[in-house]
């Protein structure tokens, strides 16, 4: 796994790469968790990632809870065929805001 | 074909209980994220032959690889590492009494791996809410019904992701609602995670609705092995009797019988 951390338009943009496994799922953790503690509307890229285990998902989980309680905005971009069938596993597509891209996100505003 | 085309492969495996052979020249092959459905009278071998798969009995012919590695050879350090991407839920899965099902399902995460408490606890919840018992993860078992419990168990079984999944009898006892939903559950276990699974059941409709192959034990030996089409229809009379269930008509005379009975 390898995770870049970009401010665009406002937000702050975590981009996940690869397998996110029990071995680098506390990085991806602690990427999301930095960027809310400083305040910044989150959104994590998974349009790379080619397979994300529990941990990763409760990492995602964390993340969202963690910024309703900051009342930060947190979503999840173009997830990936395999990241999205394992949230639908849980029941989490429903659960997060999902959109295809940043552009997506940014046309909201309208 | 070689062996790394399969996630398991038995090769004439022989199994004692003492004097008695319990397993009897066994061999089948597992592919990567197939279901295995094993079947069978009761007493024919298939916890026996589970058990084996997982190394924790030692056969007494024969050889048995999973994920490539030949397991009765193994070294003990190589056994314990493929265990852990093995969830095994066994015949009246055994929960730990004193800790609630949340931890009950937490406990291979906290035994085997450094992730924070936080993330542990959701991952449990997640698994928990994937079974449909969302909620409930501050019961103890004692709290829970006949078909949560093996819920529990399933949870438990998952915590880790593993590659690999052994169900013994995971629906016995469970209302049909409930049992049909675990049946999609493993399905989708095996299309979105590619899982590959071993289900031991008695129960004809679900090996029928999961199997992408069905092995049929009779009595330590296999009686029929094959899609589950090609048993299905199977012509041989014993195998339609155990898929039914149809008794056995008592093959001694009505004297001999008589005798039997009275002992006289
Ligand atoms: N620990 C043991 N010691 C001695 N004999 C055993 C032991 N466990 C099982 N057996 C015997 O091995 C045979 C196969 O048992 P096994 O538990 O594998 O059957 P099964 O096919 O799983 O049956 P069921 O459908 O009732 O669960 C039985 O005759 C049983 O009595
Ligand atoms: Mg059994």
């Amino acid at each position: 796994m390898a995770y870049q951390v970009k401010k665009d338009s406002g937000f702050s943009v975590v981009h996940l790469t690869g397998d996110i496994d029990l071995s680098c799922s506390p990085e991806a953790r602690k990427s999301i968790l930095d960027s809310l503690a400083a305040a910044q509307p989150t959104l994590v890229d998974l349009s790379a990632v080619t397979y994300i285990d529990s941990s990763g998902v409760a990492s995602l989980v964390e993340g969202y809870q963690t910024a309703k309680k900051k009342n930060l905005e947190f979503g999840l971009l173009g997830v990936s065929e395999a990241a999205l069938s394992v949230l639908e596993l849980a029941r989490l597509d429903r659960v997060f805001p999902i959109y295809a891209s940043l552009k997506d996100r940014l046309a909201k505003n309208g | 074909m070689s062996a790394n085309h399969y996630a398991i492969e038995v090769e004439d495996l022989v199994a004692y209980y003492g004097s008695r052979r319990i397993l009897d020249g066994v061999s089948l092959q597992v592919g990567y994220g197939e279901i295995m459905v094993i079947m069978g009278g009761s007493g024919s071998g298939k916890s026996t032959l589970l058990r084996h798969l997982l190394a924790l009995q030692t056969p007494r012919s024969g050889s048995i690889r999973i994920l490539g590695r030949d397991i009765t050879t193994a070294s003990a350090d190589m056994l314990h590492e493929l265990r852990q991407s093995i969830g095994v839920s066994f015949q009246g899965g055994a929960l730990l009494s004193s800790l609630t099902i949340g931890e009950n399902v937490a406990l291979p995460l906290r035994e085997h791996t450094r992730l924070d408490d936080s993330i542990i606890e959701i991952t449990a919840r997640l698994k928990l809410e994937i079974v449909s018992l969302g909620g409930f993860e501050h019961l103890y078992p004692a709290q829970l019904s006949g078909g949560m419990i093996k819920r529990a168990a399933l949870a438990r079984a998952m915590a880790m992701d593993p590659k690999m999944l052994f169900f013994d009898e995971p629906s016995a006892g469970l209302d049909p609602v409930v049992s049909s939903e675990l049946d999609d559950l493993i399905i989708k276990l095996r299309d979105t995670l590619g899982v590959t699974i071993v289900v031991v059941t008695h129960e004809l409709e679900s090996a029928f609705k999961i199997a992408d192959h069905i092995t049929v034990l009779d009595h330590g030996r296999i009686l029929i092995s094959g899609t589950a089409d090609i048993v299905r229809n199977s012509s041989i009379e014993r195998v339609q009797d155990l898929l039914h269930r149809r008794s056995r008509p008592i093959e001694i005379s009505a004297d001999d019988y008589l005798h039997r009975l009275t002992g006289g």
